[in-house]
């Protein structure tokens, strides 16, 4: 559980620097995250990373490896992030897409 | 088993949240159902049945929940269930129109070994959405029953009785399972070597145990250790299985697994659901362009707030004025059954009786409010939009550590001046992350209840006549404000351990809400509040007024009092003498019951509307008290002149000595000696022990605080003036000013729960540990917070107008400081080291 408190910080910080910010010290991984995708884009979801509920409650929601995501909007003030999942739509905070790994289709 | 005994057969209902679950539950059961806690948690368990011929059905609502891990308090209570109580059918109620992410718990049902039937529920909203399912091929696919419904209409229930008879009668279906693919072996391994363990056997599938053990499901390790004493080797067995195949796979056994399950639901969907509007936009998001529009969403979020505002609040208010006579016609009446009042001192049934009625009577009158707020509230939340405000405010309020979620509690207990902390409190069971949604039970009791209105009303009245709406609005908003912090406060000290889960929301498609279902939970609700609130504010008002009346007088002061009564009797006689009407007051016991119907009359003419109800009530008297009319009803007679005149006189007497001794009760009553024992405390917010004896008795109903200073502030004889300029007087002779005002209106804006939410804390809590704290702790920030601005208000010589814009501006200026600046305020949320249940980390 350590890891993800590490986690949640290091994209705090990232945080400041944009959304997109392409710093390499907060980055959670390499690969471009749900949270990196621009409305409109459609996306395949590669992994998830952390742990325990919080991917638990993703995986419940259809955040599934191999899943095919369709950002649709932001919120008004920016977070949370509107997406279409199978045949539904889910909002889903920054912070939480930032732990989703995808892959461009 | 003979003909005649019933067959006993218990089903579990289980399914997503939003799958219609409880419609279906209630449709199945009727009005037979029965809600409960599951024992030590606070997720509500119903219960209900039916009788099929021989079959005594008893039917279980579980906890709606996305799947069977050990992550969430549903989803426990949920899983214990199954694994306990081993019901003999699980029915599985899935959303029609999302039946892909639906299939996950059926397949773990039924990997669970469960005879399961599939209903698929909102078929309706299905077709709407172009939806055409195959229900043969699906049946086919799963091995179970499948039926369909709609639950809120009722459709489906029948098929669904016959097919749990069936499925009762014959016994075991065999349901399908799900292939691990490359896992599947290690999975075979462990399931052979599981079952020959007749202990484990006995208790849970094997197949199931073996998947969990492959995932690393903590909970299923205890569950193996529970049933059976060296677990090491099966335990070792599945970690080193789960290392290798992670090493090979290069994915986490646990990712692979739900792969699959996502795999299997996909490809079923694919050859099962005809989708006719696959290309076509939905309805839904053409209506979300524009309601969630980047700009037009705040646009449209501030027009459903006033709707509901002017809707409820100011109509509802409206309403109240016509249900208002029926609940004084209730008093008067229940006035006139309780034994009658005697000269001075009432018999103690009478004094206590109208108080308890009182009390409610208060409450009941925001019934009308009440209906109207909680049917706009529940079509919010049926139409889908309510999951939109969550969307749209919950980077504000998670911010503050609460959640999109806590917008519906925050409505309900009264963002704009009107609402209820109870029905707020309660609603807060929606809220998925526990450590938001314990800053969101202990934070809204902070919104102004309209029962907090009246005594902002009444000292604006007094103190702040020019700048009236200033002062509403600051009082308005500060608590919201305040809301905010102290949830930020409590977030990163108290509740930084709690158990936090992400906001991960599905925005439901848009359906018209029906009536009989707005209806019905704005009934549900209302009832909720007319029997908790109601209750417990008539058994504390019974408390408080032993507080209020005991020890009583002292033996001098009785005299005293006698005394000028038996002067008032002895004039109203000579006044009467000569008089011919004099021969209906004989003696002294008639005398008392003329002055009691004078002043029923007087109370029943003050509630009547308009001439003729007016007219009937003088008739009424009449005839009831043919003797006593003319010293009722002045007319032209000089006899009855004087009567009448005399009678007055008498009745004023007394009602100005009954005030004086009331307000010396009180001085001597125990109440009023806490209030005095207090002031050291209170002295800093210049709060004397009459404003203590009033905040003490709000805490039963915050209604009390302005009634009790109605009494408190005695009129003096002759006079006729209103509470507003009685108080003004006192006031300042007592050395009060407006700041007193400001600094008791921030007190009673930030005072701790009335009784019945800190009962409703306790219920949704499930501690009461928490149930003090949210006494406690309100209590000390207001008492600071009433002191602080009295002293430096004080010190600077400011006026309570441009003290209350100080501490405005101060809370503003910490509001943003919190919610812009992220350090060092706005610490980042430390995650918790452990999952706690709810309520047991001690504040």
């Amino acid at each position: 559980m350590f890891g993800e408190a590490q986690g949640a910080r290091g994209m705090r910080h990232r945080h400041r620097h944009g959304w997109r910010g392409e710093t390499a010290g907060g980055k959670l991984s390499a690969a471009p995250s749900l949270n990196d995708m621009a409305p409109g884009t459609t996306c395949r979801i590669k992994r998830l990373l952390g742990q325990g509920a919080i991917r638990q409650r993703l995986l419940d929601m259809g955040f599934v490896p191999g899943a095919e995501v369709a950002v649709i909007r932001s919120a008004p003030l920016r977070d949370p992030i509107e997406v279409r999942i199978g045949g539904s739509f889910v909002t889903v905070r920054r912070e939480e897409a930032a732990r989703i790994e995808v892959t461009d289709v | 088993m003979s003909e005649t005994t019933k067959r006993r057969l218990l089903v579990a209902l289980a399914g997503q949240q939003n799958s219609g679950k409880s419609t279906l539950f209630n449709a199945l059961t009727g009005v037979r159902q029965h809600i409960a806690n599951y024992p030590g948690v606070t997720v509500d368990k119903k219960s209900g049945g039916y009788t099929d011929g021989n079959l005594r059905v008893q039917v279980v609502d579980l906890p709606g929940t996305y799947s069977l891990t050990s992550f969430s308090l549903e989803e426990r209570v949920a899983r214990s269930f199954l694994l306990d109580e081993k019901p003999d059918i699980v029915v599985n109620v899935l959303d029609a129109s999302n039946l892909r992410r639906s299939l996950y718990l059926t397949f773990q049902l039924m990997e669970m070994g469960f005879p399961v039937i599939v209903v698929l529920n909102m078929m309706d909203v299905a077709d709407r959405r172009g939806l055409e399912i195959d229900l043969r091929s699906l049946e086919n696919r799963l091995c179970v029953p499948v039926v369909t419904s709609v639950g809120r209409k009722g459709i489906g229930r029948e098929e669904l009785r016959a097919a749990i008879r069936r499925v009762g009668l014959d016994g075991q279906t065999v349901p399908a399972t799900l292939n691990y693919g490359d896992l599947e072996d290690c999975v075979v391994a462990i399931q052979s070597q599981l079952s020959d363990l007749p202990a484990v056997t006995g208790k849970v599938s094997a197949r199931w145990l073996a998947v969990k053990l492959l995932e690393g499901d903590p909970e299923a390790e205890r569950l193996l250790s529970d049933s059976f004493n060296n677990t090491r080797g099966i335990v070792d067995q599945a970690r080193a299985a789960r290392e290798s195949f992670e090493d090979s796979a290069g994915v986490s056994t646990a990712d692979h697994i739900v792969s699959c399950r996502d795999h299997l639901a996909g490809d079923i969907t694919a050859t099962c659901v005809l989708d006719h509007n696959k290309e076509k936009t939905p309805l839904t998001e053409r209506v979300d362009r524009f309601l969630l529009n980047r700009w037009l969403a705040p646009v449209f979020l501030v027009l459903t707030v006033w709707v509901i505002y002017e809707l409820s609040i100011v109509q509802g208010y409206e309403l109240t004025k016509l249900t208002w006579p029926f609940l004084a016609s209730f008093r008067n009446l229940t006035a006139d059954v309780l034994p009658a009042a005697g000269f001075l001192y009432d018999p103690q049934i009478r004094a206590m009786g109208l108080w308890l009625v009182d009390s409610a009577i208060t409450l009941l009158n925001y019934v009308p409010i009440f209906l109207i707020l909680f049917a706009l509230i529940a079509i919010l939340e049926d139409s889908g939009y309510m999951a939109r405000i969550a969307f749209i405010l919950d980077r504000i309020l998670h911010r503050f550590g609460l959640h999109g979620q806590s917008t519906l509690p925050f409505i309900l207990g009264g963002v704009f001046a009107g609402g209820c902390a109870v029905p707020g409190v309660m609603a807060t069971k929606g809220i998925p992350d526990q450590r938001a949604r314990l800053a969101t039970v202990l934070t809204v009791p902070f919104m102004n209840c309209l029962a907090k209105v009246p005594l902002y009303t009444l000292l604006i009245n007094i103190y702040f006549v020019e700048t009236k709406g200033l002062v509403l609005f600051y009082l308005s908003t500060i608590t919201v404000i305040a809301a905010l912090l102290v949830a930020k406060l409590l977030s990163v000290s108290v509740l930084r351990n709690m158990e936090t889960a992400p906001f991960v929301m599905e925005l439901p498609h848009y359906h018209p809400p029906t009536v009989t279902g707005v209806v019905r939970r704005s009934f549900d609700r209302t009832w909720l509040y007319i029997k908790k609130v109601g209750t417990v504010v008539v058994a504390v008002a019974a408390v408080v007024y032993v507080l209020l009346q005991f020890p009583g007088l002292t033996a001098e002061q009785r005299a005293h009092h006698e005394d000028r009564a038996e002067a008032a009797i002895t004039k109203f006689y000579q006044d009467m003498e000569g008089n011919a009407l004099a021969s209906a007051v004989s003696d002294q016991d008639s005398l008392v019951h003329l002055v009691n119907v004078y002043t029923s009359y007087r109370a029943e003419k003050l509630n009547a509307g308009g001439k003729e109800a007016s007219a009937a009530i003088d008739e009424a008297y009449r005839e009831e008290h043919p003797e006593f009319f003319p010293f009722l009803k002045r007319s032209k007679e000089k006899a009855s002149r004087d009567a009448a005149r005399a009678l007055k006189t008498l009745a004023n007497n007394r009602k100005t000595i009954r005030r004086e001794m009331k307000s010396e009760r009180i001085v001597n009553s125990f109440l009023g000696q806490i209030g005095r024992g207090l002031e050291p405390v209170t002295q800093f917010a210049n709060f004397d022990w009459k404003i203590n004896v009033a905040l003490l008795s709000s805490f039963a109903a915050r209604e009390s605080s302005v009634a009790t200073l109605g009494v408190l502030f005695e009129q003096a004889e002759g006079e006729n003036k209103t509470l507003e300029e009685r108080m003004g007087a006192e006031r300042k002779a007592a050395g009060y000013t407006g700041l007193t005002a400001v600094a008791v209106m921030l007190f009673f804006a930030l005072y701790p729960p009335c009784l019945a939410t800190t009962i409703m804390v306790r219920v949704q809590t499930n501690s009461y540990r928490w149930m003090g704290f949210s006494i406690v702790f309100p209590t000390i920030l207001g008492l600071t917070v009433a002191s602080l601005t009295y002293t430096i208000g004080t010190a600077l010589e400011l006026s309570g107008i441009q003290m209350m814009s100080a501490v405005y501006a101060v809370a503003l200026i910490m509001l943003l400081a919190v919610g812009f600046f992220k350090r060092p305020f706005g610490v980042a949320l430390p995650l918790p080291r452990s999952r706690k249940p709810a309520g047991e980390t001690a504040p």
